[in-house]
């Protein structure tokens, strides 16, 4: 399974991790904001912290920071136990969710603020100054105040002066929810690239799944102050390990039932009275007579006019058609109540389109699309 | 919507005239040759310079320049340390007895706070004098700076404080290079309230005050009981010049500072 080339420190064993929370717990008076966190993160990753507002994300990289201490359980940064140590001890920047760029300062003395107070000669910090305004693209604009800047441009400052100092370790704090959805996109390659050619480890605090998708190395998915899951994008999207996890991370078919037959990685589902057994993966420590939950993803059911010849289909009539555009999603309606959603890409023009509403069609998936949690 | 009509011209003139009438009429007549100060007996400058000779005024000016400028100094740092504190500590036991006695000065009738001072330095047997009248000032003036500090200050982005932090600064060093940069103006508007405040007080600089120290606001109300003296209107006149050029010069220079911001924000834009 393991590629030699890819990046996946988290899969060897020899690894060092970079980041180490040790039952980490932080309570604020009665509210518990995170709760016994145990989770490594590696040099080198751009890693996720996804989650709904208020499931602790951001207390957590507040604690990496050092605005905030432990109630319980330690951090360990690079090998050093970080209790006690203040935000303006750690080799750790933060690019914060406002910018919180100096107003009453030019770009490069912004850029110049952090290496002022480190033990960086003088005579070096113009030189890295002009490195970093050339990282991000913004030399014309040294002179500029932070209000004389578009919101684009303020971002890049935010992320150039958090990498002025060079640190072992970047926080970006909903880093790009400000911009637009056009700009954003672009950002995230920008991003991606910046990560890339620095090497720095960056942990990005987002509650947009798509942003964590697309940016990530490994995603760690946070409800209530825990952690529910910590896995690269795909897997996190392909074999979420609970129904939570599949809910938060983009679209999904959910069907309750109980395990009928189960052999290794596959399984069977019994759900209704008339209709036939669901087949699935399954990596969730079930046996026979447990009950659990079927997930599929739309755009894994196929829908056609004709029975196609698979073992899982289901019968139903169209009852609503979102169209997007480059796709369509069907809700399917089966003879039990149960709504299905199917999404198919638009490769024909919306006048061809062969499926309407109230047709009776059937849906269909193989045997490995979708995959069973504990109920 | 801006039209002329003839009620809008009748009420600014006597707005405007109400305001201003009683002070054109004390600077005509600081240019009155006669010593009577009701009847004009042509123009002259000679009342300014009898004043230039009187020393007492002089010497009463230095007094009060002295004491607002020691007194609005004081009052601006400890009035932002406290309204640092409590904007900042966030929610402690007795925080709205603090902040309401932090404002409860503002309202008090100022013959109660100077009578209260008055007491207090005669208890501990301090000569009154130029100290005693900058301590007053501070102490009154103070409350007015923690106002106009903590309602800037509330709206300060405590993630600025936070990135200088996470940047390397001290607590101190945060605080020196980027919270009072930016709160500088609250600042700077604190101390010339303060300034004026200390500037036009007679009341608790009249029970502060002792023989060694005059301010000119007691020097000109205790020369005018015994009769309006035409060097009075020249040294009134002066002062009203003097205002009026520093609201000139502090509203054109703000006016200045909003039309450069918003060429700038435009250039932004592109």
């Amino acid at each position: 399974m393991v590629n030699d080339t890819a990046f996946a420190p988290w899969d060897d064993p020899q690894a060092k991790p970079l980041i180490r929370f040790d039952g980490v717990t932080k309570t604020f008076g009665n509210f518990t904001a995170i709760d016994d966190i145990d989770l490594t993160i590696y040099p080198k990753e751009f890693f996720a912290l996804l989650g709904p507002s208020g499931c602790g994300k951001t207390t957590l990289m507040r604690m990496l920071a050092g605005f905030e201490e432990t109630t319980k359980g330690t951090i360990t940064i690079d090998g050093q136990n970080m209790a006690g140590v203040p935000a303006n001890k750690r080799a750790v920047n933060m690019m914060f969710q406002s910018y919180a760029l100096f107003p009453h300062l030019s770009v490069a003395d912004n850029l110049a603020f952090g290496l002022k107070r480190s033990d960086m000669p003088k005579s070096e910090i113009q030189g890295r100054v002009d490195e970093m305004l050339r990282l991000v693209q913004l030399q014309k604009f040294a002179k500029r105040k932070p209000h004389q800047l578009s919101g684009g441009q303020k971002q890049r400052v935010a992320l150039a002066r958090a990498l002025a100092k060079a640190p072992k370790l970047l926080l970006l704090d909903e880093p790009l929810g400000a911009l637009d959805k056009k700009l954003r996109q672009e950002t995230q390659f920008e991003l991606m690239d910046i990560q890339e050619k620095t090497g720095t480890t960056f942990v990005i605090v987002t509650h947009d799944q798509e942003e964590a998708m697309t940016v990530a190395s490994r995603i760690a998915v946070m409800d209530n102050g825990k952690i529910i899951q910590v896995d690269t994008p795909d897997r996190i999207y392909e074999v979420p390990n609970s129904v939570y996890v599949a809910d938060f991370i983009g679209d999904v078919n959910t069907i309750e039932g109980t395990v009928s037959a189960i052999s290794g990685e596959n399984a069977e589902l019994t759900w209704g009275d008339d209709t036939p057994a669901l087949r699935a993966t399954t990596s969730a420590d079930l046996t026979v007579g447990n009950s659990a939950a079927f997930v599929i993803r739309p755009e894994k059911v196929a829908i056609s006019t004709t029975e196609p010849d698979r073992h899982n289909r289901v019968q139903g009539a169209v009852e609503d058609i979102a169209y997007l555009g480059n796709l369509s999603t069907y809700f399917v309606r089966l003879p039990n109540g149960t709504l299905i959603k199917a999404q198919t890409a638009n490769d024909r023009r919306l006048s061809q389109r062969s499926i309407t509403w109230e047709d009776p069609v059937w849906l269909s998936w193989s045997d490995t699309a979708g995959i069973v949690l504990r109920g | 919507m801006r039209r002329f009509t003839w009620f809008n011209a009748i009420s600014l003139t006597f707005g405007f005239a109400f305001l201003y009438i009683p002070m054109v009429i004390l600077v005509i007549y600081s240019f009155n040759a006669s010593k009577l100060v009701t009847v004009w007996a042509g123009f002259s400058t000679k009342w300014y310079g009898e004043l230039l000779s009187n020393q007492a005024f002089i010497d009463a000016a230095w007094v009060t320049l002295k004491v607002a400028v020691i007194s609005s100094t004081v009052a601006t740092i400890l009035g932002t340390m406290a309204a640092f504190v409590l904007v900042r500590s966030g929610r402690f036991f007795g925080r709205t007895l603090f902040s309401g006695m932090i404002y409860a000065p503002l309202v008090m009738p100022e013959v109660i706070t100077g009578l209260s001072l008055l007491l207090l330095f005669i208890a501990i047997g301090l000569d009154r004098g130029v100290f005693t009248i900058v301590l007053a000032h501070a102490t009154f003036s103070m409350c007015f700076v923690s106002v106009v500090v903590s309602s800037r200050m509330a709206s300060f982005d405590r993630s600025l404080e936070e990135a200088a932090y996470d940047l390397g600064c001290t607590g101190f060093d945060a605080f020196k290079s980027v919270t009072l940069p930016i709160i500088a103006p609250a600042v700077i508007s604190g101390w010339l309230l303060a300034f004026t405040l200390s500037l036009d007080d007679l009341v608790i600089a009249s029970f502060t005050a002792g023989p060694s120290a005059t301010t000119l606001p007691i020097k000109i109300f205790s020369s005018v009981r015994l009769g309006v003296s035409p060097e009075i209107n020249a040294l009134s006149t002066i002062i009203i010049a003097l205002v009026t050029m520093g609201v000139v010069a502090a509203s054109l220079a703000s006016k200045r500072a909003i039309v450069r911001q918003h060429r700038e924000e435009q250039l932004a834009d592109k």
